[in-house]
């Protein structure tokens, strides 16, 4: 049901994000898909893919908003500093409420949560046979997250090329 | 062209880099064989091999280095890399499943064990090395260009 939500939000931003005329309403339309992505990833329990999307998007949207924006915004301080010190005030009480609820939730200190690594460790060697137990999750478990690297590494040596081709080079 | 003392560094370096630099490459390819083994694997082995080529460029030149290795013949190297990885990732199809290890799993602790791994190290290790090598010969050649 949430995913129902998310997906139909983050269908309604893109469509919003093309044929909206202002450029930066664009691109924050853009990270609001991004940013429902990383929600979506959470409720599919897929923490750490969250983590990697948040990270990305909240990189992606700055770079975005500097490369889209020609001049440095106008900064409006003058005969708001009521609403403005009320609501920073709001969002860090919001901020530091989530907190207090996240940290609650963490293993006590000297008790790290061993689920899956556990199994790994277990049964690392019977399954994989590799001794170097490294070499076994990337390889053998993660072997997806490998071949993303891989395709990575692939796709920006292509990228280099042919960016410094020479006859795509005017003279 | 490799005893051209107008390119390059010093005659000391040459000398040194030319009795250092098959010792480099071979210790690259020893970390990317051992991957299952010992510490490292095709990634790592990949960076060392892919400097032992840049030793070469540092020390001798440019041109030097280009006759080892072309920059087509690396860019096929690196392609090459891929599909076998591809293919290796491929080949669980036979046993049901993606990346499923069917090779026999052989002894602990020998070099020929751990099914696959050993085949997914070599690939990625022609991929890291050469693609590495082939991105700091794009640049030198930009840097050669732009004058």
């Amino acid at each position: 049901m949430e995913l129902h939500i998310l997906l139909i939000f983050m269908i309604f931003a893109a469509i919003v994000s093309l044929e909206i005329k202002d450029l930066l309403s664009s691109v924050v339309a853009i990270g609001a898909v991004g940013f429902a992505l990383c929600l979506a990833f959470l409720v599919l329990k897929a923490p750490d893919l969250a983590i990697t999307q948040l990270v990305v998007e909240i990189l992606c949207l700055v770079i975005l908003i500097r490369a889209t924006i020609r001049k440095d915004l106008p900064l409006v301080i003058e005969g708001r500093w009521v609403f403005n010190t009320i609501s920073t005030l709001v969002f860090v009480g919001i901020f530091l409420l989530f907190s207090w609820w996240a940290l609650k939730e963490l293993p006590p200190f000297g008790k790290p949560i061993m689920a899956v690594v556990r199994r790994y460790l277990e049964e690392g060697l019977s399954k994989t046979g590799a001794v170097n137990l490294d070499t076994a999750v990337i390889l053998d478990f993660r072997a997806y997250d490998t071949l993303g690297e891989a395709t990575v590494l692939f796709t920006s040596v292509i990228g280099l090329m042919a960016i410094l081709r020479r006859p795509g080079r005017k003279e | 062209m490799i005893n051209n003392p107008k390119s390059g560094m010093t005659l000391i370096v040459k000398t040194i880099t030319r009795l250092t630099v098959g010792l480099i490459l071979l210790f690259g390819i020893y970390i990317i064989l051992h991957g299952h083994l010992s510490p490292g694997g095709g990634f790592a082995g990949g960076v060392i091999v892919a400097l032992s080529f840049v030793h070469i460029m540092l020390a001798f030149g440019k041109d030097v280095a280009m006759s080892k290795i072309s920059i087509g013949l690396a860019s096929n190297l690196e392609s090459i890399g891929a599909l076998m990885f591809l293919v290796v990732a491929l080949m669980g199809f036979l046993g049901g499943a993606f990346f499923m290890n069917i090779l026999a799993k052989g002894r602990p602790f020998e070099l020929f064990s751990a099914g696959t791994i050993p085949l997914s190290n070599i690939s990625i290790g022609i991929k890291v090395g050469v693609g590495l090598f082939a991105i700091f010969m794009a640049l030198v050649i930009l840097e050669g260009t732009k004058k």
